[in-house]
């Protein structure tokens, strides 16, 4: 097999692009070589992570899973058995492989977008150096094929996640979003480590293969396979941002705008839901856990979108429309449509990629301005931008045939009829679908409709260049045909990510004896439903922002304290200062540092010394040098021996 | 562990006093002649490091046991002897002074300023002491290295520290004599039990030891065990008996900080596992729960008092006691995956915090302030520097690919699994280390580097300038270090693996009740109390 035994190229490309850029290019400034670097050793993973897909479709079915090892990384090399030994090594199969492409192939495209948005920036090369180092760190999560490995690729595009965030260092409120990110995300690294923990406690083992083997034959609903679930779940809703860990995303906007779509849209925030699947056969013995992933993603779906209807930051809309559609793909996860989830990770990879692009095209227009109360009427500044940003709100809308319709679509259907779903979470799914496609509209309407409501004296709205268009061109396109790979079975046609995938997931199905649901009556049905809810929401946005522009600040006024809430994000960051952040210093400071250290401890001490300082003192007048008085002191002695030895 | 007898040359002892030679040297030169000085203390030094890499590479892994073993006589009428051998456990740490001894003088060049020449003695003296302490094999000869290292150490901070120096030595001095004298009578205590035993005769010899420890009475096991364990617990040091570190840190000049916390704090951690565990292990069985309650504490105390600190250098040294916490536990899991995370997690320590105090010590031999609020933005002015802060703090806490993952994984899954702890709930409480040490760490950062950069461009008064070559180079050596364990650590792990193996194996056995014990006649070593 040529391709598969070369696929580790795959993840070493990023990695080779990484050193080069970092290690050369603080010295040769050169945009246009170090762009080509870092764009070329990407798009040749994406051409590797090709090849590897057409060996792997045509091999068999079962013959397409393959895992390569590369060198031992931890363990106790103690050579017991049952002791910990884990190896750098990769996993190829159809879930990995295709995340691989749209890593690749969407991070391609922002890597050549970077090009001309980074232009002129005198960190340059060192924005190049953490993309690069980003794609290597997202595939070895991808592609690991033990816990370990996956946890170094989680924290790496953590850390990745970090410096992009706090890339212009100098302004005050990066660093803080930066450092925001990367404690929130280790709150839940701490759930992947116990979670971890307790896999090699209960199976011996931390690799993909034989931990996934062992399940298979385990009971259901065991208190350990609970928590292991459960522990894993934590640590998804931190990287992917779910209630309650979501709050660094929105922060963490404050990197640059292709950032936002790499890693907070397209990729790394997926990394959540990906983990989950991969766990799938796992999470098919914890069926509650998936209850409770299905309610923390629905909720979060809704949770997100009500904020969402009132940012006016560009950036910020898109980042709690993120949350929000996050909150679809664990929705998925926990009714255990798998690949329902992992396809709405693919298109929403395509027009979350797109928008957040988009958004940067009209920042980089509009001279670094991000509030869109002080944008309007864009579109003739800003055509191929425009044309293209409309595509994508379309497409998360969820109006067909566009991409967002058939994976929102399936997840919505399989929330409703799945044997973990219920008709309370099609309800809730739904809700967030109204209320996506109305704040999307008027993101739309905002920015590009309308009057100009921007100082013409100083902003000078224009396109884009080409290095920056293109790359929405193409997204675009794959915004508008990427769900046809996942058309519903019901039209008749074939759903070929759910052929793909299937054979991935049909263990944790089978396990939880899922049945596959026929109605087609009933699903057209609610297709059709869901279609007119996103219709009404953009008719909504349209009635209210066209033409009845007074209704929303009158609904702001009527509703004020709801709207104050919402503005103000449910003033969850406030409440996490109070009740977490600030008792904590404080009681650090005052209590443990002040208090514990330096009076007890430290008072003991001193004390200790001062005694012994006195008594010495003291003592010491006793060596008076006189010999006569020491003969005194020795015979008192022996006197005083001799008599306990006789009387006691 | 019995000795193998496969390398019989001398290199071991030629490691422990090479530097010795340097002393000599500069026995003969004047405090004034100060670059000379230095070439000196760097050449003996850099010197030494080549000649423990013999060590490194002969060491043979798959063989195990003690090698480079030499004896001979001292003081034959007690048995005594100067006997000194390495296993996986003291080759890593040997090869840890090794590297940060010449790393820490060259990296403080200029730091130095007066009594040059009496400052690298004590440098040099207190690296004899040190390997010696890792490599002694007698208990006696053991104590003399451990005493030895006391003097140079209190005087590198009494005499080239800062303002409170004084205070922070008598400290310093005062909390490690009072454990070592209870340990030395603990020594003392252990040859004579030795002789107790049927044909047996005082010894210090430990090899001989390890079969007498193990078969004394309950109540005399603990009793030693403890007055070790005292000893090397405010070496470690162990919540509550680390509040000489900070004020020790804050005074010492920055290499004093470097090999303190890169290699003086280990030796608390290896007393316990060359020592403590396998000549009581009875007792360190009954004191497991407690001991690893207290490594817990130390960890999360550890951390939520750095995270409060103003000045910097006191805030890694609170990392410290929480980073030697995991050691702590690790040792205390009694797990194969516990131990060798806490042996590597030993030399990470020393890596990446003696990185850290010397990186410290750079910029304020700049600004001449180590206090946080003081900073703001540096990373403008002094780019290279902050990159390197920033790779060397991610070390620290853990980021995985980084050396400090390693050890910490390990540590904490052995801790996590260890059926002999009884519960996961040490595992869980100290795995929130993993967090807070990204709060202190990047909040620190932050403040220091990030941000708006001064506007009148000055820090504490002084104009700054980037690190420059020599600073640079001795940074990239730490960093390969520590990129090279955090991608392959199997390099040392295999090396350790031996030991792990012999503890677990010996603990098991223990546990087991399979210990062979003088069961019926235990050894009455002071008459009423083995009962």
């Amino acid at each position: 097999m040529p391709m598969i035994s070369n696929a580790p190229l795959i993840v070493l490309f990023p990695l080779a692009g990484f050193l080069l850029i970092g290690l050369l290019g603080w010295k040769y400034r050169n945009e246009l070589v170090i762009g080509i670097v870092g764009s070329g050793v990407i798009f040749l993973s994406f051409a590797t992570a090709v090849g590897v897909l057409f060996e792997m479709a045509s091999l068999p079915e079962e013959a397409r899973r393959s895992t390569v090892q590369l060198f031992p990384w931890i363990g106790t090399f103690t050579g017991t058995s049952g002791s910990l030994g884990v190896s750098v090594g990769y996993q190829f199969d159809q879930l990995s492989i295709l995340m691989t492409l749209i890593v690749t192939g969407v991070g391609f495209l922002i890597h050549v977008y970077s090009i001309g948005y980074m232009h002129g920036d005198k960190g340059y090369w060192r924005f190049f150096t953490y993309l690069n180092l980003f794609i290597f760190a997202m595939l070895n999560l991808v592609l690991a094929d033990n816990f370990v490995l996956m946890f170094f690729g989680w924290e790496g595009v953590g850390l990745c996640s970090y410096l992009l965030i706090g890339f212009w260092y100098e302004k005050t409120f990066t660093g803080d979003a930066a450092k925001k990110a990367f404690i929130v995300n280790r709150i839940g690294d701490f759930g992947f480590l116990l979670g971890m923990f307790l896999i090699m406690r209960t199976f011996d083992s931390l690799s993909f293969t034989s931990v996934m083997s062992s399940a298979s034959v385990m009971p259901t609903g065991t208190p350990v396979m609970f928590w292991i679930a459960l522990l894993l779940f934590v640590g998804a809703t931190g990287k992917s941002a779910q209630i309650p860990l979501f709050v660094w995303l929105p922060d963490a906007m404050a990197g640059p705008t292709p950032v936002s779509a790499l890693i907070h849209a397209a990729t790394m925030v997926t990394a959540g839901v990906y983990m989950v699947a991969r766990c799938a056969p796992l999470y098919a013995l914890a069926p509650d856990v998936l209850m409770i992933v299905a309610i923390v993603g629905a909720a979060t779906a809704v949770f997100a979108a009500t904020i969402g209807l009132v940012q006016n930051d560009i950036k910020k809309v898109l980042a709690y429309s993120t949350i929000s559609q996050l909150g679809y793909m664990f929705l998925a996860m926990g009714v255990a449509a798998f690949s329902a989830g992992i396809f709405h990770v693919m298109t929403h990879a395509f027009f979350k990629a797109l928008l957040f692009l988009g958004s940067g095209a009209v920042i980089h227009g509009m001279h670094d301005e991000q509030d869109i109360q002080k944008m309007g009427g864009l579109k003739k500044y800003l055509p191929v931008t425009y044309a293209t940003f409309v595509v994508g709100a379309i497409a998360i809308a969820g109006i067909p045939p566009f991409a967002g319709f058939f994976s929102k679509d399936e997840i919505l259907w399989n929330a409703f009829s799945s044997e973990l779903g219920s008709p309370v979470l099609w309800t809730v799914g739904a809700l967030g679908a109204v209320l996506t496609a109305f704040y999307m509209s008027r993101l739309v309407i905002l920015t590009f409709h309308g009057k100009e409501r921007f100082d013409h004296h100083h902003v000078h709205p224009h396109e884009a260049p080409k290095t920056m268009t293109v790359p929405l061109v193409v997204l675009a396109g794959l915004s508008f045909v990427g769900g046809w790979l996942g058309v519903p079975a019901s039209w008749g046609l074939g759903n070929v990510v759910e052929d793909w995938l299937n054979p991935v997931f049909e263990p944790a199905r089978h396990k939880l004896m899922l049945a596959e649901h026929e109605s087609h009556a009933a699903e057209f049905t609610l297709m059709t439903i869901s279609v007119v809810l996103a219709a009404s929401g953009i008719y909504a946005a349209w009635r209210w922002y066209v033409q009845h522009t007074d209704v929303p600040d009158r609904i702001a006024g009527k509703f004020a304290r709801t709207y104050r809430i919402l503005l103000n994000k449910y003033y969850v960051d406030e409440a996490y200062d109070a009740v977490v952040v600030r008792p904590t210093q404080t009681a650090s400071d005052k209590f443990l540092w002040k208090g514990v250290d330096v009076i007890i401890i430290d008072g003991a001490v001193n004390g200790t010394a001062k005694v012994i300082a006195i008594a010495a003192q003291t003592v010491r007048r006793v060596q008076t040098g006189v010999a006569q008085s020491y003969a005194m002191v020795i015979v008192a002695g022996i006197v005083a021996v001799i008599a306990a030895l006789l009387f006691i | 562990m019995e000795p193998t007898a496969s390398m019989t040359s001398s290199i071991l002892s030629w490691t422990i006093f090479l530097p010795l030679a340097g002393v000599v040297v500069l026995a003969a030169m004047k405090n004034a002649q100060v670059r000379s000085v230095k070439i000196v203390g760097c050449t003996a030094s850099v010197v030494t490091f080549a000649v423990s890499l013999f060590l490194w590479f002969g060491y043979d892994a798959a063989a195990g046991g003690f090698q480079f073993v030499e004896r001979v006589a001292w003081i034959s009428s007690l048995n005594i002897s100067y006997h000194v051998g390495i296993d996986g456990l003291s080759l890593l740490l040997i090869l840890l002074t090794t590297v940060l001894t010449p790393l820490a003088l060259i990296g403080t060049w200029n730091s130095i300023t007066n009594r040059v020449r009496d400052y690298t003695i004590m440098i040099l003296v207190l690296e004899v002491a040190m390997v010696g302490v890792f490599a002694a094999l007698d208990l006696f000869l053991f104590y003399v290295f451990w005493e030895a290292m006391l003097i140079p150490m209190v005087f590198i901070i009494g005499m080239w520290g800062g303002q409170d120096r004084v205070y922070a030595a008598v400290k310093f001095f005062l909390y490690t004599l009072v454990g070592s004298l209870l340990m030395l009578v603990a020594i003392l205590a252990l040859g004579y039990a030795a002789s107790q035993m049927p044909g047996g005769q005082f010894t210090t010899n430990l090899l001989d030891l390890y079969a007498v420890g193990p078969r004394l009475a309950s109540s005399i096991q603990l009793w030693m065990f403890l007055a070790f364990a005292l000893s090397f617990a405010i070496k470690v040091p162990v919540f509550p008996l680390h509040t000489w570190l900070p004020d020790a840190h804050v005074q010492a000049p920055t290499a004093g900080s470097v090999l303190l916390a890169g290699v003086l704090l280990k030796m608390g951690t290896f007393g316990f596992m060359r020592y403590c565990l396998p000549l009581f292990p009875e007792a360190a069985l009954r004191a497991m729960p407690y001991v690893a309650t207290l490594a817990v504490i130390s960890i999360v105390y550890g951390a939520l008092v750095a995270m409060v600190q103003t000045d910097i250098k006191k805030l890694v040294a609170y990392s410290s006691v929480s980073h030697l916490g995991f050691v702590m536990l690790g040792i205390f899991s009694m797990t194969e995956e516990g131990m060798q995370g806490a042996m590597i997690q030993m030399v990470n320590h020393g890596l990446s915090t003696g990185a850290l105090f010397l990186l410290v010590g750079m910029v304020y031999d700049r600004t001449h302030t180590r206090t946080i609020d003081d900073y703001g933005g540096l990373a403008k002015v002094m780019p290279v520097f902050a990159a390197a802060f920033l790779f060397i703090s991610l070390s620290s806490i853990g980021l995985p690919g980084l050396n400090g993952f390693v050890g910490e994984f390990l540590v904490l899954l052995g801790a996590f699994r260890s059926t002999a702890l009884h519960s996961t709930a040490y595992a869980a409480i100290a795995a929130t280390g993993v967090i807070l040490s990204a709060v202190y760490m990047l909040w620190m950062y932050q403040r220091v580097m990030l941000g708006p950069t001064r506007e009148s461009g000055k820090y504490g008064g002084n104009y700054v300038f980037d690190i420059g070559r020599r600073e640079i180079g001795v940074l990239v050596a730490i960093a390969v270090l520590v990129v090279w364990i955090g991608v392959y650590p199997a390099s040392l792990l295999t090396k350790s693996a031996g030991t792990a193996r012999n503890l677990i194996h010996m603990m098991d056995q223990m546990q087991r009740g399979q210990m062979p014990r003088y069961a019926e006649s235990p050894i009455e070593l002071l008459p009423g109390t083995a009962r």
